[in-house]
C-alpha cells in the first residue's frame, strides 16, 4: 500500500475523487480505489496472506465437516467435558476482550471526555467484532445451531443465566451494530442514517453499559452452576461474577492497545494523522484505566480468597498454576504499568497491555477448561480438528478486523468534500459496477444494501 | 444531542434489554419438590453387579446394542458414567470387604440444576418427581451438563442433524406416568431397587439403619444433598468411597446462581439513572461536546454537500 500511496494512486477517503469531482463507486470503494489488478498483486505480495490462505484451505474443509457429520467428529465428544475450546476459547475469552466498547463508549459519549475520540471507534469496533465471533464460536459448538432464536421466540427459560447472556448479547450486538454503523453511513454516503444513529448515541451508551455489566458477569456466573466442578481457586460463589466483570475491563481496554499497536504497524498508511498523533498519549490514557482495573482484580480476588479461606489450596499444584496465572496476567501487568506510565514508556505499556490480554485469556481458559473438573482423574485435551477450527475462526475474525479498518473511517477520518486530493491516474471503473460520472446530487442516496462477499475479505492488503 | 433523544434513546434500549430479564425474577424462586414424588432407594448392600438393570433399560429405552454385551463383567475396569447409549451404568468398587456396586443413572433432583441451567427450559420436574425433558427444543448448549452435579446428561454427539440430551427419564413416559416402576427396579433380582414415594423411602431407608447399624453408615445419600433428590442411596461404606461426591453439601445448586441473579434488577434500576447523571455533570461546563473528531468532519460533510 505505502508503494501505491508513493506513487500517487489516490486512497478513498471520502466520498468524491478526482478533487471532489466525481463520487466514488462501491467496487472501487471496496478496491480501496486501486484498480483490481492493483489490489490482487498487492494482495498476494503479502506473506501473511499466503499464511491466512494455508489456513483457510486446511480449516474451512474441517469446519463444513463439523456441520455435515457433526460434534462427534471434531470434538472428543466427552460428556464429561461439555464445552471445549469453542466456548472456553471463542466464547469466554473472546467476550472480556471486547468489553472495549462500552468503555471507550462511556468515555467518550457519557463522561465527554472528547480526547479519546480519535480511538472510540477502534473501540467500538473491537467489540462489534468481539462479540460478533464470539457468537460465531458459540454456533460452531451449539449442537443445533439453527435452533439459536429458541430462547427468544420459542421457549424461555428464564432461571438460567445463560438466557440473561442469550438476551443481553443479541441486544448488545444491535447495539454496537448501531453505534459502529455510523461509520459505515459515512463510507456509503448516507448521512441520514448517520444523523439518525448519533440522536440516540447516549442511549445506545447508557444501555451498552448496563448490558455489558450484566452479561460480563453472567458469563461467570454461569460457572456457578458446578461448584463442584471448577476448581475452587478459580471459583467463588459470591465473587464469580464481579471477577469475570471487573477482568473484563483492563482485559477489553488492553485489547484496544494491543490493536491499535498492531495497526499502527501493519497498516500505517491507513491511520489518520490525528488518531497517529495521538496514539501515545492515548496508549498512557488507556493503560490507566486498565491498571486501575487490574487493581481492582487483584484485590477482589484475594478478598473472595479469604473469604472462603482457600489459602491451603495455593501449596497444591494446581495452587502454582494458579499463581502463575495471577502473576503473568496480572501482578507483573500491573508493576509494569505503573513503572511504564510514570515514564511514558509506550513500549513497556503496549507490552504488558499484550500481557493482560494473555492472562485475561488463561484465565477464562483455566476456569472453562483446563481447571474444569479438576476431580476426575482424567483431563481432556482437545481433538486437533478442534484446535484447527478455532485457529481457522480466529483467522476469519482477522481477517474481517482488517477488511473493515482499511476501508470504514475507523483509523481515520472521513473527509470532507471541500478538501482537495490529488487526481487518480487510470482508475478504473470495473465492468460491473455502476457508472457514476457526474457528483450526485444530495438526496439520491442509494441504499446500495450490498452485503460485503465472502470471497472479498480473502483478498487481503499488503503490509507496508 | 437534545435530553429528549437521549431519552428516546434510552427507553428504546432499556424496553428492549428489561424484557428478557422482567421475566426473571419468578423463575429464581424456590422449589420445593412435589410432596407425592416418587423415588427409588438403591441399598448398595445387596447389589451383586449383574447388570440386568442396564439391559432392562437399554430395551425399554429403546438404545442401541451395546458394544459389550450385558453379561460381560469386563466393563468394571474402567469407571463408566451414563452416556447418550446408556442410561444408566453400574460400576465395581474394590473395597477390603469385597466388591461393592453402584448403579448410577439420573438421580431426579427435588431442584434439579439441570432445570434451572437450561435456557429455552427443556426440563420439567413432573408431579410424579421424574425430571424430563424435551428434546425438540433442546439448542445443544450443554449448559445443564455442566450444571449436573451428578454428571448425568449425556449428549448425542454422533448426530449431526438433531443431536440432543440424552439422559434416564425414570421410564416416565411409559412406567411412572401410569403408576408402574421402572423397568430396571423391576428386573433387579436382588431387590436393591426399592420404587414408592419418596417420603416413605426415607422412613424405610432410616429404619434399616436403625436395624442392622453395623452394615450401614448412618447416613441416605440424597436425602439433603443439593436440595435433596429423587433417587436416594443406603452404603456399607463411606460414599466417597464408591464414586459420590461428599462436598456438594445441602443448598440446591441454583442457591449459588442467586446472588448473581439479584443483582441483576439493582443494576437494570440503578445504572440507567447513574450514568445519566454522571453524562449531565460531565459535559454541563464544556457545552454540548458533539463537534469534535468524527463529528467535526460530518457537519462540514453535510455543509459542504449542500453548497
Ligand atoms: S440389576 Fe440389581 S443387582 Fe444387578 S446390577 Fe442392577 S442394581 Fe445391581
Ligand atoms: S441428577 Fe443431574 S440430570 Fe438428574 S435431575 Fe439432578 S441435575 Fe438433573
Ligand atoms: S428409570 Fe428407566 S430410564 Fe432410568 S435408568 Fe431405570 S430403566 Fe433407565
Amino acid at each position: 500500500m505505502k508503494t501505491f500511496k508513493a506513487k500517487g494512486v489516490e486512497i478513498v477517503d471520502s466520498l468524491y475523487k478526482d478533487n471532489g469531482k466525481k463520487k466514488w463507486n462501491l467496487m472501487e470503494k471496496l478496491l480501496l480505489g486501486l484498480t483490481p489488478q492493483q489490489y490482487i498483486a498487492q494482495a498476494l505480495r503479502n506473506p501473511f496472506n499466503w499464511l491466512l490462505a494455508v489456513i483457510f484451505a486446511i480449516g474451512i474443509p474441517i469446519i463444513l465437516g463439523r456441520f455435515i457429520f457433526g460434534l462427534g467428529w471434531v470434538t472428543h465428544s466427552s460428556c464429561d467435558y461439555p464445552w471445549g475450546m469453542f466456548l472456553g476459547f471463542g466464547l469466554f475469552a473472546m467476550v472480556p476482550l471486547s468489553s472495549s466498547g462500552f468503555q471507550l463508549g462511556t468515555t467518550c459519549e457519557v463522561f465527554g471526555r472528547h480526547d479519546f475520540e480519535p480511538i472510540e471507534r477502534l473501540g467500538l469496533l473491537n467489540g462489534l467484532l468481539g462479540y460478533l465471533f464470539a457468537v460465531i464460536y458459540l454456533l460452531v459448538d451449539l449442537g443445533q445451531p439453527w435452533r439459536l432464536p429458541y430462547p427468544m421466540v420459542v421457549s424461555f427459560g428464564p432461571a438460567a443465566v445463560l438466557f440473561l447472556v442469550a438476551w443481553h448479547v443479541a441486544t448488545y450486538l444491535s447495539v454496537q451494530v448501531a453505534e459502529v454503523s455510523v461509520a459505515f453511513f459515512e463510507w456509503i454516503g448516507f448521512p441520514m442514517g448517520k444523523r439518525g444513529v448519533r440522536k440516540i448515541t447516549l442511549g445506545l451508551t447508557v444501555a451498552g453499559i448496563i448490558l455489558s455489566t450484566l452479561h460480563q458477569g453472567a458469563l461467570g456466573a454461569l460457572f456457578t452452576y458446578a461448584p463442584g466442578k471448577v476448581h475452587p481457586l478459580w471459583y467463588s460463589a459470591s465473587f464469580q461474577w464481579l471477577h469475570f466483570f471487573v477482568s473484563s475491563l483492563p482485559g477489553g481496554l488492553c485489547m484496544v492497545i494491543a490493536v491499535s499497536t498492531i495497526a499502527r504497524k501493519t497498516m500505517a498508511w491507513r491511520c489518520g494523522e490525528e488518531f497517529k498523533d495521538n496514539l501515545d498519549k492515548l496508549t498512557i490514557a488507556l493503560a490507566k484505566g486498565a491498571s486501575m482495573g487490574l487493581a481492582t482484580y487483584l484485590t477482589i480476588k484475594l478478598i473472595a480468597m479469604a473469604h472462603d479461606n482457600k489459602w491451603e489450596y495455593l501449596a497444591t499444584g494446581w495452587g502454582q498454576w494458579y499463581m502463575f496465572e495471577i502473576f503473568f496476567g496480572v501482578i507483573l501487568p500491573l508493576g509494569l504499568f505503573a513503572y511504564a506510565i510514570r515514564n511514558e514508556k509506550v513500549g513497556i505499556i503496549r507490552f504488558s497491555a499484550f500481557l493482560t490480554v494473555f492472562g485475561v485469556v488463561l484465565n477464562r481458559v483455566n476456569t472453562a477448561m483446563i481447571t474444569f473438573n479438576w476431580k476426575l482423574a482424567e483431563r481432556e485435551i482437545p481433538h486437533w480438528r478442534e484446535a484447527v477450527i478455532s485457529v481457522t475462526i480466529f483467522a476469519i475474525y482477522i481477517v474481517v478486523y482488517r477488511f473493515i479498518l482499511y476501508r470504514l473511517p475507523i483509523l481515520y477520518l472521513w473527509k470532507t468534500a471541500d478538501e482537495t486530493v490529488e487526481a487518480t491516474e487510470g482508475a478504473r471503473v470495473p465492468k460491473k459496477a455502476i457508472l457514476e460520472e457526474e457528483p450526485v446530487p444530495v438526496g439520491t442516496y442509494r441504499t446500495r444494501e450490498e452485503r460485503i462477499i465472502p470471497a472479498a475479505s480473502f483478498s487481503s492488503l499488503e503490509k507496508n | 444531542m437534545k435530553r429528549r433523544d437521549f431519552l428516546k434513546g434510552c427507553m428504546i434500549c432499556g424496553a428492549a434489554s428489561s424484557l428478557g430479564i422482567s421475566k426473571k425474577a419468578w423463575g429464581s424462586g424456590s422449589f420445593e419438590g412435589y410432596p407425592e414424588g416418587m423415588g427409588v432407594l438403591v441399598d448398595l448392600t445387596r447389589c451383586i453387579g449383574c447388570r440386568s438393570c442396564e439391559a432392562a433399560c437399554n430395551k425399554e429405552q429403546q438404545l442401541p446394542e451395546p458394544k459389550v454385551p450385558f453379561d460381560d463383567q469386563s466393563v468394571f475396569e474402567e469407571k463408566r458414567r451414563p452416556t447418550e447409549a446408556a442410561y444408566t451404568v453400574v460400576n465395581r468398587y474394590e473395597q477390603s470387604g469385597g466388591p461393592v456396586y453402584r448403579k448410577v443413572q439420573c438421580n431426579h433432583c427435588n431442584e434439579p440444576a439441570c432445570l434451572t441451567s437450561c435456557f429455552v427450559n427443556a426440563y420439567t420436574k413432573t408431579k410424579e418427581g421424574a425430571v424430563v425433558y424435551n428434546s425438540k427444543v433442546c439448542v445443544g448448549c450443554r449448559n445443564c451438563m455442566i450444571a449436573c452435579p451428578f454428571n448425568v446428561p449425556g449428549y448425542s454427539y454422533s448426530s449431526a442433524t438433531n443431536p440432543v440430551i440424552k439422559k434416564c427419564i425414570f421410564c416416565y413416559d411409559t412406567r411412572l406416568k401410569y403408576g408402574k416402576p421402572p423397568a430396571c427396579v423391576e428386573i433387579c433380582p436382588q431387590e436393591v431397587l426399592t420404587f414408592g414415594h419418596r417420603n416413605d423411602l426415607i422412613k424405610i431407608g432410616h429404619e434399616r439403619i436403625r436395624e442392622t447399624p453395623d452394615k450401614y453408615v448412618d447416613h441416605i445419600y440424597g436425602e439433603k444433598e443439593v436440595g435433596g433428590t429423587g433417587w436416594l442411596y443406603l452404603s456399607s461404606v463411606p460414599f466417597d468411597k464408591v464414586g459420590f461426591d461428599n462436598t456438594l453439601g445441602n443448598e440446591p445448586i441454583i442457591s449459588n446462581v442467586k446472588e448473581f441473579l439479584g443483582t441483576v434488577p439493582m443494576v437494570l434500576s440503578i445504572w440507567p439513572a447513574l450514568f445519566t447523571g454522571f453524562h449531565l455533570l460531565s459535559t454541563r461546563q464544556k457545552g454540548h461536546g458533539d463537534d469534535h473528531g468524527h463529528d467535526a468532519h460530518s457537519k462540514s460533510e453535510q455543509e459542504g454537500a449542500k453548497k
